[in-house]
């Protein structure tokens, strides 16, 4: 057993927990953040994506005791004071998704990738960035969409806030 | 139309639950004391148990029990079902194995359950899962269809000789052959419809819980429809009556067909909670999800095609063997029948049509409807056929289509359909204008400079859905009824609730649902609640597929609307001392037409709860339910284009442009229905490119993961260029043809015709894989180097 | 997944201290690998020992020689993304932002893909194909001697590499066709021209041996650094994998079309 403690969207959570706990588990059950899904066994689809320590990672392909003390956000921490996050306003307002069960690692996805490329994401570069997440609803066009329009959106705000 | 009304682009109501994580699906659900299941499952295809020893597992940390189909039986749980029946044409039934929800005797595919371990955690299950020692005596398998027909091959059901469930057929074999003896032009291939795995990215899950004072089960699953579930669940499996057994099915991450079953997982599941005394939580794995969700397709036909001297059809000839797994799965035997043979005729005014079906059991797993589900094996039949004789005829195949076009409605198919209404050279001519058809030419010879080879390729589709007339489906041997109901609250300060038997999951009905009400009564969407997937909530529905939620599940809260607004115009009237007549609803206020006198809608609302002043003999309230039957399926249809670009050093597809044109007669929510076509395009695009279920011979599913089987990426397909024609369906109230299922269907032949056009062979099969295209190439050279 | 004992070194020999306890005692890196297989059941090791907290293990550093040195718990992003690697090896930081996925290259490293030395990685083929060293905790080795076979390596039981050392080539290029389901290469050339002048045509993916060596492209390149120079170079198919995804024979013809496009990149 492992006592973990990791900062999941910047409230401390610890447990102990059999070291061969999954990341995704210790949110799902530990932290009990359902919004972090799982849609396979290996670590394709995506939809178990967070962020740790900035970066976006499969959380069913990490112990949760690899991430001991690390933070951790999930699509739980994205929406700040009940204002959505614009990657979340981007997937609403262009229709970027339909069972929304592959939509948070989506999400999660998405932020890292403007979060690295910002406002140079072309479609070419946001249909090779999202190899690692699988929507079976949307046919990923207005998927593909609503990145754009938040990495625009973000990068316009940014500009605004120079 | 109001801002929220018909056809309006409203954005998804349901969105923000599933943008911040609050989904609610059935594995986010938790009990108290619930205990974790694992199930054993045969690493074989075929094999006769021989003994389950499980000492050693209820020894293991946690472990609540381990339970055996023998249990099972013992405890009267019923078999699985198919609840269609169909007779051979000798007029026998149809020869349904015994299923049984954990096998005691002889198992038939791999992954086929036949214990299942219930402990305190879900890694505890798994652990002792694996320690139940299971001797199995390996018996020969068989998993191809054609194979499984064979004299000699192994035996998989004692009620199926030659594992032949049915011998079936429909249309008129002796005009067929007479039109065939007369043909000026006869183009036969061989069409083979690989087989695919549904892939809804949420896995299959249940959490049963057994109350034993109130002997009442509550069942969280992942169903597309919660009230068939219960119904099945009752009637035939023996878990419990109808009022001691609710069903919910939540948020539910995609069905695509999968979800309509009830499958053993969930009915053990229940029975399990009950035996332990415990709530009891399943979820599929992935590899489970391969393993035992019904698959789709798995054909194989001999397609013929008959044309006069004016190159118009005469007729088609089809023999179809359709594998449908190691057991029939609930709808199965109406798939390759039902749903695929009477599409048959697809936009063409074909005389004669006759097709035989054969369905047989194979060591594989059951086969059952999935997005498309018959039709999009008789589009993929149809078009190819349609494209391979323009080719042979030497006729451009847009042309050759449009000369065989049905131009008139109604039209009486040879094989059951009745078109009701459609404009196939509208959906033809607006899709060759946007994919730039006549300059194709230019863009080919252009590729060519930089290596590539280009190709364009059509598809002219046409589907049946809004199944379908209750009368109609029974004469045909449906065992349900395929109406859908619907209720209507108005509450007491304006604010509405609509109960319907559809199901969300997906689709967005919450918000195109509420865009009907808004549109009737002038109200707000946000003032709309859609309540679906709970038995205990709403009255029985018959759920969602076959494209049905708009067809039919909307007319039936259309229904339900007329009868609220009726009443309501009365006792507007009634207030307003006017006449019933002249009371209109307009901007959520009822008005007395030519006069200054309204009632705000919540203000009417809370008068007839209030029933201070009620019209004489009207009852308090304003709440109405309504069933609705539908009068025919709805035909919706339309034509894609597909270009790609081959590399011939690989074979290597990519799909340059896609265009698709679509008659989906009305539409409430254009922004949901394009995106309902994306999906449907992307797993059509999936099945002609990139996906199969691949057996061995030995049995063993060797793509049952995602590093096997390959699903659609973001960079496998491209954006899609969509656009609509309209002709409205005299069928339903809201003249409505539904939309769920024509991308899946339409698509895949397109992709098909446009590779065989690049690569100069017409010899291809899906999925086209890379290597396939560089076979058919290294193939079509020494052809093309005589030329 | 089995249960397992988790450890955290913070030194290198307390790692070789942990791993010299018995076989069933498995590296941990990015584990991208390794817990897929975990959780499928058919790895069961009674500890892993996570190596991301181990410095001697991190960093990106110019090698005295011109080269680059990267330490074994470097990460494919992190490679991908180095502003040392992309000048002095652009060919290496590409064929690290194609490894996996964006997710897993954030978390995958350079030290467990080599260790781990699947057929169908691509790290393989940029080792081999830059004559690379492999140090660990007790020597250095050629990246040919390091790779021994499928999944094999001539790393002992208790043997950790530390850091990979590749020279700076003249010129080179990687071109990868990836497995359309699970991104891993199906034929992956790592075509170079070293400093010495020498050359290296390396193939990862498409051998039953894992990565290989195609000495006939290597001669014919060496006289004449052109595509058109291996056009008519066959590799055997009858040495190469065979699967769903591409028979012997459709990837014997992919290396020659992926060792051509390398070799065009290259320039």
């Amino acid at each position: 057993m492992a006592t973990v403690t990791i900062t999941v969207n910047g409230k401390k959570r610890s447990a102990t927990v059999e070291d061969r706990t999954l990341l995704v588990n210790f949110l799902r059950e530990n932290a009990g953040l359902t919004g972090t899904h799982v849609g396979c066994d290996t670590s394709q689809c995506g939809a178990c994506v967070v962020h740790v320590d900035g970066k976006a990672v499969k959380s069913c392909t990490m112990l949760a005791a690899q991430a001991d003390g690390a933070e951790v956000v999930t699509i739980e921490g994205l929406a700040q004071g009940g204002e959505l996050h614009p990657v979340q306003a981007a997937f609403h307002e262009h229709h970027g998704l339909q069972c929304g069960f592959c939509t948070p690692g989506m999400i999660m996805a998405a932020t890292d990738m403007i979060n690295r490329y910002g406002a140079k994401l072309d479609e070419a570069t946001i249909r090779k960035e999202l190899d690692g997440n699988i929507c079976r609803c949307t046919g990923y066009h207005n998927i593909v969409k609503a990145i754009k329009a938040a990495a625009d959106a973000m990068a316009g705000t940014a500009q605004a806030a120079e | 139309m109001g801002v929220d009304g018909i056809g309006a682009r409203v954005k998804r109501k349901e969105d923000r639950r599933f943008i911040t994580g609050k989904g609610r699906y059935t594995d986010d659900m938790t009990a108290p004391g619930m205990g974790f299941a694992a199930f054993v499952r045969s690493p074989h295809a075929h094999a006769k148990v021989k003994s389950i020893d499980a000492s050693a597992a209820l020894d293991m940390p946690g472990v609540e029990a381990v339970l055996t189909g023998e249990q099972l039986v013992g405890d009267g749980v019923g078999n699985l079902i198919c609840g269609w029946m169909i007779h051979s044409k000798d007029g026998t039934p149809m020869k349904m194995g015994a299923w049984r929800a954990l096998e005691p005797e002889i198992v038939r595919h791999v992954g086929q359950a036949v214990a299942v371990v219930v402990a305190d955690t879900l890694a505890q299950a798994r652990d002792a899962a694996e320690a139940v020692v299971v001797d199995y005596e390996e018996l020969p398998a068989v998993v191809d269809a054609v194979a499984a027909l064979e004299p000699g091959a192994p035996q998989i059901h004692p009620e199926a000789e030659n594992n032949l469930i049915y011998d079936w057929e429909i249309g008129d074999e002796a005009a067929v052959n007479a039109a065939f003896d007369s043909a000026k032009h006869v183009t036969s291939m061989e069409i083979s419809n690989n087989r695919l795995v549904p892939n809804a990215m949420e896995p299959r899950a249940a959490l049963a819980d057994y109350d034993e004072a109130e002997e009442h089960y509550t069942l969280w699953t992942t169903s597309q429809n919660p009230h068939v579930a219960r119904l099945v669940l009752s009637a035939f499996y023996n878990i419990a009556p109808e009022h001691k057994l609710r069903v919910i099915a939540p948020d539910v991450g995609g069905g695509f067909g999968s979800k309509i079953y009830v499958y053993p997982e969930e009915m053990v599941c229940l029975w399990a909670s009950k035996r332990t005394g415990r709530p009891v939580k399943w979820v599929a794995d992935r590899t489970e999800a391969f393993l035992t969700d019904a698959h789709g397709r798995d054909h194989k036909s001999h397609a013929e095609i008959a044309l006069d001297e004016n190159n118009r059809i005469t007729a088609l000839r089809v023999k179809t063997v359709a594998n449908l797994g190691a057991y029939m799965s609930l709808f199965s035997s109406s798939v390759p029948t039902y749903l695929y043979a009477t599409l048959l005729s697809g936009q063409y005014d074909i005389p004669a049509i006759h097709c035989n079906v054969k369905t047989v059991y194979t060591n594989t797993t059951p086969v059952d409807a999935y997005r498309g589900a018959g039709r999009p094996e008789a589009t993929f039949l149809v078009e190819r056929i349609m494209e391979t004789t323009a080719r042979e005829i030497g006729m451009d195949p847009a042309e050759f289509r449009r000369k065989n076009f049905i131009t008139e409605f109604p039209h009486q198919t040879p094989v059951i359909m009745c078109y009701d209404s459609g404009d196939y050279n509208a959906s033809l001519d607006a899709a060759m204008k946007a994919a730039d058809y006549a300059n194709f030419g230019a863009r080919k010879a252009e590729a060519a400079s930089r290596g590539k080879l280009r190709g364009i390729g059509m598809s002219c589709y046409i589907e049946a859905c809004g199944i379908a007339p209750s009368q109609a489906v029974g004469s045909l041997g449906a065992g349900v009824g395929l109406w859908e109901s619907a209720e209507v609250r108005v509450n007491p300060v304006g604010t509405i609730e609509v109960l319907t038997g559809s199901h969300s999951h997906g689709q967005g009905h919450e918000t195109t649902f509420a865009q009907l009400v808004a549109d009737r009564f002038g109200v707000g969407t946000d003032t709309v609640q859609i309540v679906h997937g709970d038995t205990d909530k709403v009255q029985f529905g018959m759920g969602t597929y076959g494209s049905r939620s708009g067809a039919v599940g909307m007319s039936a809260v259309v229904k339900a609307l007329d009868k609220v607004e009726a009443k309501a115009k009365k006792l507007a009237a009634h207030l307003m001392e006017a006449s019933e007549g002249d009371i209109v609803v307009e901007g959520g206020e009822f008005k007395v037409a030519g006069t200054d006198k309204s009632t705000p809608f919540f203000q009417l609302a809370l008068a007839a709860y209030t029933a201070h002043n009620m019209p004489e003999g009207m009852e308090p309230g304003l709440k109405e339910g309504a069933f609705y039957d539908p009068t025919n399926f709805t035909f919706p249809a339309g034509t894609y284009i597909c270009e790609v670009e081959v590399d011939p050093d690989t074979g290597k597809t990519e799909i340059v442009s896609f265009v698709a044109a679509d008659d989906f007669g009305k539409i409430i929510n254009p922004m949901i229905v394009e995106g309902q076509v994306h999906g449907g395009l992307t797993q059509g695009i999936g099945q002609a490119l990139l996906e199969n279920a691949a057996y061995d011979e030995s049995g063993q599913l060797i793509t049952a993961s995602y590093m096997d089987y390959c699903m659609p990426r973001a960079d496998d397909v491209p954006s899609f260029n969509l656009m609509t024609t309209e002709t409205i369906c005299p069928g339903n109230p809201l003249g409505m043809k539904g939309c769920g299922e024509a991308g899946a269907i339409g698509s895949p032949p397109a992709v098909i015709n446009a590779i065989t056009d690049a690569i100069g062979n017409n010899e291809l099969e899906m999925p086209a894989t890379p290597e396939r295209v560089w076979r058919a190439l290294q193939a079509a050279q020494p052809a093309q180097a005589a030329e | 997944m089995y249960e397992t004992n988790y450890h955290r070194p913070k030194t290198l020999a307390d790692a070789a201290a942990l791993l010299a306890k018995s076989d069933e005692v498995k590296l941990l890196a990015g584990g991208q690998t390794l817990l897929p297989t975990m959780k499928q059941r058919l790895a069961a090791p009674t500890d892993v020992i996570d190596l991301r907290h181990i410095d001697d293990l991190k960093g990106i550093t110019e090698s005295g020689s011109g080269g680059v040195r990267i330490g074994a718990a470097v990460t494919h992003a992190e490679v991908a993304g180095s502003e040392t690697v992309r000048r002095l090896i652009p060919a290496l930081a590409s064929l690290a932002g194609e490894i996996g996925d964006p997710h897993v290259r954030h978390m995958g490293t350079i030290g467990g893909s080599i260790a781990n030395n699947d057929p169908a990685a691509d790290y393989p083929g940029a080792l081999v194909g830059l004559n690379a060293t492999v140090t660990t905790n007790k020597r250095e080795m050629s990246a040919d001697d390091f790779f021994t076979g499928l999944f094999e390596t001539a790393l002992e039981p208790d043997e950790i590499v530390t850091a990979v050392t590749f020279p700076a080539p003249e010129k080179a290029a990687y071109a990868k066709y990836p497995n359309p389901a699970s991104r891993y290469s199906m034929a992956g050339v790592f075509a170079a021209r070293l400093a010495d002048g020498s050359i290296r045509v390396a193939v990862t993916g498409a051998g039953q041996g894992g990565v290989f060596r195609v000495s006939e492209m290597e001669q014919a390149l060496s006289s004449n650094w052109s595509p058109d120079a291996i056009a008519g170079v066959k590799v055997a198919a009858g040495d190469m994998l065979s699967d769903i995804h591409g028979s012997a024979d459709y990837r014997a013809n992919l290396v020659s079309v992926m060792a051509k496009r390398a070799v065009a990149a290259a320039g």
